[in-house]
C-alpha cells in the first residue's frame, strides 16, 4: 500500500540511513524532490492511488473476478430496461493539482470505482477523508447546492448543469442560494440488506454508474470469507454468500425516493436526486419482476447513471 | 487536614469543578480520594472503552451526569467505518441496573438507538439533559420518548447528528405539563415538524434561553416563536426565506427588536440575504455567530453584518468571506477569541482565503487563541507573522485544500512556519498542519510544544524519526492521529509505554506492519490494539509483514471490547 509521501524516494519506514542532523542529505533530497513539480505531479497519482493500482482497471481484479460473486441486480436486469442517456464524464480537469474530494466510507472505492470509468482521468485524485471536514457538514453544504439545482433545472441530468453555476450564487426571496458544485455530491446514504441487521454507508456520488455502485455493495455485502492475497495481483475470491443460479441472483437493489415509495434502482437517470436511502432486497420480495438470465456484458457496467 | 469532618472536605470538594482538578485531588490521599470519589458529580469519560460501566459507578456512586466519547475523532472524515462501535447501551443498561441517579448525558461520536432513548426516557426520573454530538444510530422516534417521559428535561441539545426523521411528531410528545425546558436544538433534523406544537412548546417554556430551529421552520413562524420567548440568549434560525417587503418581513422586525438578549445567533440554513438587514439590530449585543450553513449569504452580505458585530468573540463562518473579509473581521471584533473559516466548496479546491486573511486576524484580534482555517495556501513568511502576533494560541489548526502543498512563495515546506508557531505559543494544546512537511516540522513539535495534547497529521513527514521527535518531545500528548506519513515500526515501537500516557493513537495509511502491531499488543496488554480491515478479511495467518492499513490503539482497563464488529481484530 503506497501512503503518500511514502512513495517518494522510498523514504518511509526506514529509519536506518538517517542521521539526527536535521540537514542530513535524506531529508534534502526529500525536499528536492517535493519542490519540483514533476514530482507533485508523481505526488498528486500517489494520493489517487489510495485504493492501489492507480488508472484504470487495475486494482483488485474485481472486473474478472466479477462472476464468481453474488450479484446484486438493477432494473436493466429486467426485462423492460430503459437504455439510459450517456452521462458525459464530467472531470474537471482545470482543477487544481490539489486533491478533489471523495469521502467515500472508509474504503478507497472512489479510486477505484471512478478509474473505471472507462479509463478517464481519475476525477482530480479523490482521496478519502479529504478535506478533513465532518461528513455532517460535507453532507449539509452538498445538499444546499443540490436543492438548489434541482429547483433551477428539474429534469434535467445533473451532469448538464452549466459550469456557470460553479461560483455564481444566485439570489432571490424564494431561492435558495448555494455555490454551484459540480460533480454534485450527494453525500452518503444507507445501505440495508435483507437478512443483515447492521446497515452500510455509501457515496452515491462516488459512483458514477450502476455497475460501480453494484460493484461496491457486493464487496460491501457479499463479502469473502477466505484470506485474500493483499499483496497484490489477483485475488481468487469465494463468497459465502455466492447466489448464482444461471446467472440471476436472490438479491435486488431497491432505494426509497422523497416520497417514501421503493423503487428498482436503475429506471430513473434522476435516480441519484431522489434516493433516501437504498435497500438490497430478496428477488422473492420484489412481486412482478422476474430475474432473467442475462450474460453479464462488459459494457453493461458501464452504463452511465 | 485530618481533622475535618468528611462533610467539610465534600463542601470544600463542592466547589472543585474541572475534572482534573478532582483526578488531582482524589490523588492527594486515600480519605480524599473516598470522599471525592463517593461525591463526584460530572464524569467525563473520553474513550468509552477505556473502562467498563460497572467501574466507573463503583468508583462514582453519586455521579449524575456523564459525558462519553465514542468514535476516533477521524471518523468525522469517514476514515472509521460506520459500525466499528461506540455503542451507549451498555452503559445506560447498567446505570439504569444499579438504579444510578443520571441527570445529565453527553455524547459524542457514538451510536445510541431508540430503544436506548426509551430506555433513558423510563429509567431515570430526575433526567434533564441531553447532548448529542455527532451520533447516530437514532430516529425522530426516539426523541419522541425522551419528550414523552422526561418530565423535566431542561437541555435536549442535538448538534450535527445523523437522524432518520419519522416526519416529526415528537414536537407533540412534550405534554402540557412540561414547562421546564431551557434549551431545544434541533437543526439537525432533516425533516418537518409539527410547526403548531412547536409554538405551543414554546410558549408554555418561561425558562427558555437556547433554541436552534430547523430548516422546517418558515418565517412566520419564526415570527411568532420570537414574541413568545423575547428572553433567548441563543437563537438558531432555521429557514430565512422571504420577500423583504412583505408584512411578515416587517413583524419579523419587530419581533426581533424585542430579542435584545440574543447573544448567540447561528442557522439560517437557507437564506434570503436581503432580509439579513432585520438582524443589523442585535449584531451589537453577539458575542458568538455560526454562518457556517449559510453558503447562500455572499461575502458582501456578510462583511455588512459583520461591521455590526463589535462584541464577537466567537465566529465561524464560511471562505466566501474572503481576506477582504476576514481584514474586516480583524478590524471590528477586537473581542474575537475563536475563528472558523470552512471552505464552502471543498471539492474544487478553491478556498477563498489565503494567508493574507489569517495574518490580518492576527494582527487585528489580540485575544485571538483558538483558530480553524482552510485555506488555499500559505507560506511559512505568513505563519512566522501570525506567530509573533499571536503568542497566545491554544488551539491552532490550519488546513491548506491541497494536502502537500508547499509554500506558495518560497516553495518550501513549511517546517519554519509551522516551527514559529510551537515555539511562540507556549500554551498551545491542540494542533493540527497541513501542506508539505519534512521532519524538521517534528523535531521542532518535539523540542517546544510541551503542552500539546492533541495532534493530528496528515501527508507529512520523511521517516521515522518525525514521529519519533513527537513521541520522545511532547510530554502531554494525549490523542495523536496520523494518516498518510510514512512512519513505520521503528517509530511504533520506539517507546511502547507512551501509549499508556495517552488516550489514543491513530495511524491510517502509514508504514507499520502486522508483526510490529502483534508485537506492541503482546508488550502491552493494558492497550487495546486494533486493526481495523474493511475491504479484505484479516486473517489469522496473514502475512505479518503487511502492511496495515488502518490501526487505532487505546489504553483502557476493560480489557479486549466484546462489541468489536467482524473486521475489527484486536490483537
Amino acid at each position: 500500500m503506497e501512503g503518500g509521501l511514502g512513495s517518494l524516494g522510498g523514504c518511509g519506514g526506514s529509519s536506518g540511513a538517517a542521521t539526527n542532523d536535521h540537514t542530513m542529505s535524506k531529508v534534502e533530497v526529500a525536499e528536492a524532490e517535493a519542490s519540483s513539480y514533476p514530482v507533485e505531479a508523481e505526488l498528486e497519482l500517489g494520493l489517487s492511488l489510495g485504493g492501489g493500482g492507480g488508472g484504470g482497471g487495475g486494482g483488485k481484479g474485481k472486473a474478472n473476478t466479477w462472476g464468481e460473486r453474488g450479484r446484486i441486480l438493477i432494473a436493466k436486469d429486467f426485462p423492460s430496461v430503459v437504455s439510459q442517456p450517456q452521462r458525459p464524464n464530467n472531470n474537471n480537469t482545470s482543477i487544481s493539482p490539489a486533491c478533489v474530494v471523495g469521502s467515500v466510507s472508509g474504503t478507497k472505492r472512489a479510486a477505484d470505482s471512478v478509474s473505471h470509468e472507462g479509463g478517464s482521468p481519475t476525477a482530480g485524485s479523490q482521496v478519502v477523508g479529504w478535506p478533513p471536514i465532518r461528513a455532517y457538514r460535507m453532507n449539509s453544504l452538498v445538499n444546499q447546492a443540490k436543492a438548489a439545482r434541482s429547483e433551477e433545472d428539474k429534469g434535467i441530468g445533473e451532469k448538464d448543469k452549466s459550469k456557470d453555476n460553479l461560483k455564481k450564487k444566485i439570489c432571490n426571496g424564494n431561492k435558495i442560494s448555494a455555490p454551484g458544485n459540480e460533480k454534485g455530491h450527494l453525500g452518503f446514504v444507507k445501505v440495508n440488506m435483507d437478512g443483515i441487521p447492521i446497515g452500510r454507508k455509501v457515496d452515491l456520488n462516488a459512483h458514477a454508474c450502476y455497475g460501480t455502485l453494484t460493484q461496491a455493495l457486493e464487496e460491501m455485502f457479499f463479502r469473502s470469507t477466505t484470506s485474500l492475497n493483499s499483496i497484490g495481483g489477483e485475488k481468487q475470491q469465494v463468497t459465502k454468500s455466492s447466489r448464482l443460479l444461471d446467472g440471476s441472483s436472490e438479491f435486488v437493489l431497491t432505494y426509497e425516493d422523497k416520497e417514501g415509495d421503493w423503487m428498482l434502482v436503475g429506471d430513473v437517470p434522476m435516480f441519484l436526486t431522489s434516493v433516501k436511502r437504498l435497500r438490497i432486497m430478496r428477488t422473492s420480495e420484489v412481486n412482478g419482476l422476474a430475474p432473467r438470465f442475462q450474460d453479464r456484458n462488459e459494457k453493461q457496467r458501464i452504463k452511465p447513471v | 487536614m485530618n481533622y475535618f469532618p468528611d462533610e467539610v472536605l465534600e463542601h470544600i470538594f463542592d466547589f472543585v469543578t474541572s475534572q482534573r482538578d478532582r483526578n488531582s485531588v482524589s490523588q492527594v490521599c486515600k480519605p480524599w480520594y473516598k470522599i471525592e470519589s463517593s461525591s463526584r458529580p460530572k464524569v467525563f469519560v473520553g474513550n468509552c472503552y477505556a473502562i467498563s460501566p460497572q467501574r466507573v459507578i463503583e468508583r462514582f456512586p453519586g455521579l449524575k451526569s456523564i459525558t462519553l466519547k465514542g468514535k476516533p475523532h477521524f471518523a468525522d472524515f469517514n476514515l472509521v467505518p460506520h459500525d466499528w462501535g461506540g455503542f451507549v447501551y451498555p452503559w445506560i443498561e447498567a446505570f439504569a441496573r444499579k438504579s444510578v441517579g443520571l441527570e445529565e448525558l453527553k455524547l459524542k461520536r457514538m451510536i445510541i438507538s431508540d430503544e436506548c432513548l426509551e430506555l433513558i426516557s423510563r429509567s431515570f426520573p430526575n433526567f434533564k439533559s441531553l447532548v448529542l454530538v455527532s451520533c447516530d444510530g437514532f430516529t425522530t422516534d426516539g426523541l419522541a420518548a425522551i419528550a414523552s417521559n422526561c418530565r423535566f428535561l431542561r437541555e435536549l441539545d442535538l448538534q450535527e447528528n445523523d437522524v432518520e426523521d419519522h416526519r416529526g411528531h415528537w414536537l407533540s410528545c412534550f405534554p402540557d405539563t412540561c414547562t421546564s425546558l431551557v434549551s431545544l436544538n434541533f437543526a439537525c433534523l432533516k425533516g418537518e415538524v409539527n410547526l403548531a406544537a412547536l409554538e405551543r412548546l414554546i410558549a408554555r417554556s418561561p425558562n427558555l434561553r437556547s433554541l436552534r430551529l430547523n430548516h422546517a421552520v418558515p418565517l412566520d413562524v419564526l415570527q411568532s416563536i420570537l414574541i413568545r420567548a423575547p428572553h433567548l440568549v441563543d437563537l438558531g434560525v432555521g429557514s430565512y426565506v422571504n420577500d423583504p417587503d412583505s408584512e411578515t418581513y416587517n413583524k419579523l422586525v419587530m419581533a426581533i427588536r424585542n430579542c435584545m438578549s440574543v447573544k448567540s445567533l447561528s442557522g439560517f440554513l437557507e437564506v434570503a440575504p436581503p432580509c439579513l438587514s432585520a438582524f443589523h439590530l442585535i449584531c451589537p449585543n453577539l458575542t458568538s455567530l455560526n454562518l457556517s450553513y449559510a453558503p447562500g449569504i455572499h461575502g458582501t452580505e456578510l462583511i455588512k453584518l459583520i461591521r455590526h458585530c463589535r462584541k464577537l468573540q466567537r465566529l465561524w463562518i464560511l471562505d466566501c468571506i474572503g481576506d477582504g473579509g476576514l481584514e474586516v473581521v480583524a478590524s471590528t471584533c477586537k473581542d474575537l477569541q475563536e475563528i472558523r473559516v470552512f471552505p464552502s466548496d471543498p471539492y474544487i479546491g478553491n478556498a477563498a482565503v489565503t494567508e493574507a486573511g489569517l495574518v490580518a486576524l492576527s494582527s487585528g484580534c489580540p485575544k485571538l487563541h483558538s483558530i480553524l482555517y482552510f485555506c488555499q495556501q500559505m507560506t511559512n513568511a505568513a505563519l512566522i507573522t501570525v506567530a509573533k502576533n499571536c503568542p497566545n494560541f491554544t488551539r491552532f489548526r490550519l488546513c491548506i485544500l491541497d494536502p502537500t502543498k508547499p509554500d506558495a512563495e518560497t516553495n518550501q515546506p513549511f517546517d519554519e512556519g509551522f516551527g514559529a508557531i510551537v515555539h511562540s505559543c507556549k500554551g498551545l494544546r491542540r494542533l493540527s498542519m497541513a501542506g508539505l512537511l519534512t521532519d524538521q516540522v517534528f523535531l521542532y513539535i518535539g523540542m517546544h510544544a510541551k503542552q500539546l495534547e492533541m495532534l493530528s497529521i496528515a501527508f507529512a513527514g520523511n521517516t521515522d524519526k518525525g514521529m519519533q521527535y513527537l513521541l520522545n518531545g511532547c510530554k502531554k500528548l494525549r490523542k495523536l492521529e496520523i494518516r498518510d506519513c510514512p512512519f513505520g515500526n521503528a517509530a511504533l515501537l520506539m517507546d511502547v509505554g507512551k501509549y499508556e500516557t495517552m488516550r489514543s493513537l491513530w495511524m491510517s495509511s502509514c508504514e507499520v506492519t502486522l508483526e510490529a502491531c502483534k508485537s506492541l499488543a503482546k508488550k502491552m496488554p493494558r492497550l487495546n490494539v486494533e486493526i481495523i480491515n474493511e475491504n479484505d478479511q484479516m486473517d489469522v495467518s496473514a502475512d505479518d509483514r503487511q502492511k496495515v492499513e488502518k490501526m487505532f490503539l487505546y489504553r483502557t482497563l476493560a480489557g479486549r471490547r466484546k462489541d468489536a464488529p467482524e473486521f475489527v481484530w484486536t490483537l
